[in-house]
This record gives structure tokens, sequence and C-alpha cells, in this order.
């Protein structure tokens, strides 16, 4: 890429989402809205190098967006009419010329879009990818890098996913006050979604998977700014960028992951930790903040502001999962409870939750469970069962570095041949 | 990848005079837009050099002077750290600033990883 496309790309990823919602707004329907986009970039292209980049790239766009809008509505305006005078009733457009020159807020704008990609009549890949296309303003080409998939397929997606919403009638709207919950909670699920793709990522390129993490934390910014008087999308802020401090010191030199226990925590970004540390204290200050993400970024902020494992506040994070698993409850969270508990009160009190997990299915095929009563029992002493437990969860997981570190474990344990009841 | 942006004082802002109401205005605008976009990390902007010092080191001898000092120009007056895909993204991102600051020199620089990174 020479600079001056270079120059360009940027410019449509700082400009386009806001063109796009802009433009989304005027027309209603957003793969319409993109084309426009799309057009009004591709004449830019070509007048540029002969003019040089105008000072204000956003204000030119706007203009020439301006025009391929307003044309499209007059034409769309003379179908109506002829559509009246052979008497049939067309839908409804809403061709309201003032708002063509009328400065809207453009928050409102973006968060109408945010909605839009996010409607829960796309299924989460469809919402996932289009959020990032039109809110992102990545290329399709760098989304299907992201997802390891090519880039046709990741188009197609893109463009089923513009249709789906032409199709269902979905056109540009802020949502109401009784909708408005469940289509923000819809809007931080596909943020989130594309935060884990990022960070739980075992396979593929990880630099090019950790900018998926990036790309989430923006959006989750994005709409923290739009949205700023709700204490769950800071919690979501909190959570990704307390998670993503840890990123850099997760991944040994060969690729292979460290456990928080051994992570140099000199290498956790205390940029990102600060940030997400302010976004949770303006949560608090908002309601006191007991919905699930909040909930889980005080968890990453016990993590994140302890020196070191022993240094950490293991009674205010055994008490924080205590009100997660209330609020939201799930295997997984109960198995981190019992991981704190077992840290906070010691191993017992740690594997007697940990034992009743035994009988859940969603735990049963997954290698955390034995992975966590192994390290509890050999805390306990009760070296030989923790042996088992390690050996159970190595053959459960299908990491081969994770693998590796399980049966590591499990020799350690064999190790210890005279067992003996002990006390955490 | 961070970029940190940092731009320069003028003779205005190292004599102490405060910029204009409408400077002020279309700042604090700025940074709640840089903010709002999700790419503003961090920044602050500092006060004149009067109020600041400069170390020197000659031979292993540290010698500590009080500001002010000379050439306003060469002088940093505050950076915002950016969180950004490109080079040319954050400069995108600094020419807004130069138009809206009124400021006269703005230096873009790619934040260092530490090796392993």
């Amino acid at each position: 890429m020479d600079g001056f496309e270079a120059t360009v790309a940027a410019i449509w990823r700082v400009e386009a989402p806001r063109l796009v919602a802009r433009l989304t707004r005027l027309v209603g329907d957003l793969a319409v809205a993109e084309d426009i986009a799309q057009d009004t970039f591709v004449t830019a292209l070509g007048r540029w190098p002969a003019t040089g980049i105008p000072d204000n790239p956003g204000g030119w766009l706007w203009s020439a967006a301006r025009f391929g809008a307003i044309d499209l509505l007059r034409r769309r305006d003379r179908q109506r009419d002829k559509y009246q005078t052979l008497g049939v009733s067309p839908d409804k457009v809403d061709t309201d010329m003032d708002l063509i020159v009328e400065e809207r807020d453009m928050g409102d704008d973006l968060l109408g879009l945010i909605f839009m990609t996010c409607h829960p009549v796309l299924g989460p890949e469809a919402r996932v990818a289009l959020t990032l296309r039109s809110v992102g303003g990545l290329t399709t080409a760098e989304i299907s890098k992201a997802y390891l998939t090519s880039e046709a397929t990741m188009a197609q997606r893109i463009v089923r996913a513009k249709r789906a919403l032409t199709t269902a009638g979905v056109r540009f709207e802020l949502p109401d006050r009784r909708e408005r919950a469940a289509r923000l909670a819809s809007v931080m699920e596909v943020i989130y979604l594309i935060f884990n793709e990022g960070y739980v990522a075992t396979a593929g390129d990880q630099w090019v998977r950790a900018d998926l993490c990036t790309e989430a934390m923006r959006l989750g910014r994005v709409l923290s700014g739009l949205v700023p008087d709700n204490p769950e999308v800071l919690g979501l802020v909190a959570l990704m960028e307390l998670q993503a401090s840890r990123l850099r010191a997760r991944t040994g030199p060969d690729g292979q992951a460290i456990p928080l226990a051994d992570q140099d925590r000199t290498r956790w970004d205390r940029l990102l930790i600060r940030h997400g540390l302010n976004a949770l204290s303006r949560a608090d200050s908002l309601d006191g903040g007991r919905g699930p993400y909040v909930l889980q970024a005080k968890i990453a902020a016990c993590h994140a502001r302890a020196s070191s494992l022993d240094a950490t506040d293991w009674v205010l994070m055994a008490a924080t999962y205590d009100t997660l698993s209330l609020v939201a409850p799930s295997p997984v969270v109960e198995l981190n409870r019992a991981v704190a508990l077992g840290m906070a009160y010691g191993a017992a009190a740690g594997l007697a939750l940990a034992d009743q997990l035994v009988a859940v299915p969603a735990l049963c095929t997954n290698h955390l469970l034995p992975a966590v009563r192994g390290e509890l029992l050999h805390r306990l002493g009760r070296h030989q069962e923790a042996h088992d437990e390690f050996q159970r969860a190595a053959a459960l997981t299908d990491n081969e570095p994770e693998r590796h570190t399980l049966l590591g474990r499990a020799r350690d344990c064999a190790g210890h041949d005279t067992p003996h009841a002990g006390v955490g | 990848m961070r970029y940190m942006v940092m731009h320069y004082e003028d003779d205005a802002m190292e004599a102490g005079e405060p910029p204009s109401a409408e400077t002020i205005e279309a700042i604090g605008s700025f940074i709640t837009e840089l903010s709002n976009s999700g790419v503003l990390l961090t920044g602050e902007g500092v006060g004149p050099s009067s109020q600041g010092a400069r170390l020197t080191v000659d031979g292993g001898h540290i010698t500590v002077t009080d500001g002010p000092f000379a050439e306003a120009k060469e002088l940093i007056a505050g950076f915002a750290i950016l969180e950004v895909a490109s080079k040319e993204e954050a400069i995108e991102y600094a020419k807004r600033w130069v138009n809206i600051a009124g400021v006269t020199k703005v230096d873009v620089r790619l934040v260092a990883e530490m090796p392993g990174d």
C-alpha cells in the first residue's frame, strides 16, 4: 500500500462508520447507505490524486455522499408518485430533506447503526461481521483474516446480513425505552463475542487474533461514549480492558499458555489497567454495579490490582463470585467460584464446591473441572487422586500445550508417593 | 498499535496565556470525540516551562536547571496516546488536533513495545 492508499484507508476507517450511520438515518436502509458510502470513496479515490487530500476529508465526503443520497431519495419519490398514480400504496418512505442539511446528533446516528448491525433478526456470526464492517470500519479482507476465512466467504456473509435486514424490514431506528435494554444486551453480546474470539484463540495467527480484542475494546469505548449512563456498558469496557491487560504476559515465546500464577506481572499493560479501573469505578458510581459484566470486571480487577498471586484479595473475589453465581449462574462461574473459595478459605472449601460439580453435564467433557480438582486435591496432600484428575484433564483437552502442562502436573503428583491427609 | 501524539508549545502557551474560550471549547469537544471514537487511551497537557525543570547529565554528573527554557517551539506542550490500526490513522487524528487546537507542530511517534511482544 503506498502512502496515498494508506491515508485513504485510514480516512475510511475514521470516517466511514459515521458516514454510513448518517446515510442510514437518511435513506433508512443499511445496504443502500453502504453502497452510497462506497461510491463516495471511489469518487474520492479518483479525485484526490489530482486535487490533494482535503484538510477536512470528513466534510468533503459528507457533501459528496449527500448528493448520492438526495439523488436516490428523489428517484424514490418519483417512484412513489408513480405508484400513487397507479393507485398502489407502497411502503412509506421517510424522505425528510431537512435531515440532509440539518446537523443532527451524530451520536444518535452511530447508535442507531449499532442497533441495526446487532439486530436480533441476525445470527451471531452475521451480527459480528456486519458490526466489524459497518461500525468498526474494517475492510472485508481484514475481517476475513481475523476470522480465518476466505474473503469471498466473509463478503458473502456481510451481503447476506444486509439483505436479511432489508428483507426483515429493519430500518434505521432508535429503540424505545421498553426495547432498549434488550437491544443493548444484544450489542454488548456482539462486542464481547468479538473480544473472546481474539482472547481465547488457540489457532491461527496470534497477532491478528489479538487485534480482534483491540477492535472489541474500541467498539466498547464507542458504545460507552454513546450510552454513558449504563453501568453494564462500562462494566463490559472494564472487563475487556482488564482481561486484555494480561494478553502480553499470558503467552510464552513459543506460543505456550502461561497460567496466571506464573505470569510476569510487570508485563501487564498498565495503561489498559488504569483505563479499565476508571471505567469500573464509573460503573460503580452509577448503581453499585450488580450486573454480570460489572461483576466479572470486578473479579478481573482483583487480579489487576494485585502485585502477586498471594497479594490478591481472594476474599473479595470469592464474595464477587458468590454474587455473580446468583446474578448469572453457569457451571463455569461455579467452577471459578470453587477456585476463588479454595484460595480465600483453603483447598477444602474449594473442593467441597468442586465436588458438587462433578455431576454437571456441561462440565463432564471439559478439562477444566478435573484440572481444578487436581490442584485442590494436590494442595490437600491427596496426591494419587490429584494425579488421576490431572491425567483425566490432559485426556480431555484438545490444546496441545495445555495437555503438556497438565501431564507435567500429573507427574509432579506421582512424585509424592506417601499420600497423607493434609489441610489446604 | 499505539501512537503518542505530541504537540509543541508556542510563545503564548509558554507565556502562560490561557487559550481563548472558543479554543478551550473546541479542544474539549475534540477530546470527547476522540474518546468516543474509542482511540484515546490517555493524554495530558503540561504547564509552561517556568513551572518545570530540566535534568542534564554530563560525565555521570546530573545538573538540574529550573525553567523557563528558551525556544518554546522545541518544548512539548502535551501528549495523547492513541490506539489505532496504522500510522496514517494516527496522522488523521493529529491533523484534526492541529486544526482544532491551532498548534503549529505535532509529532506522531510509535509507542515501542517490549521485546517479545
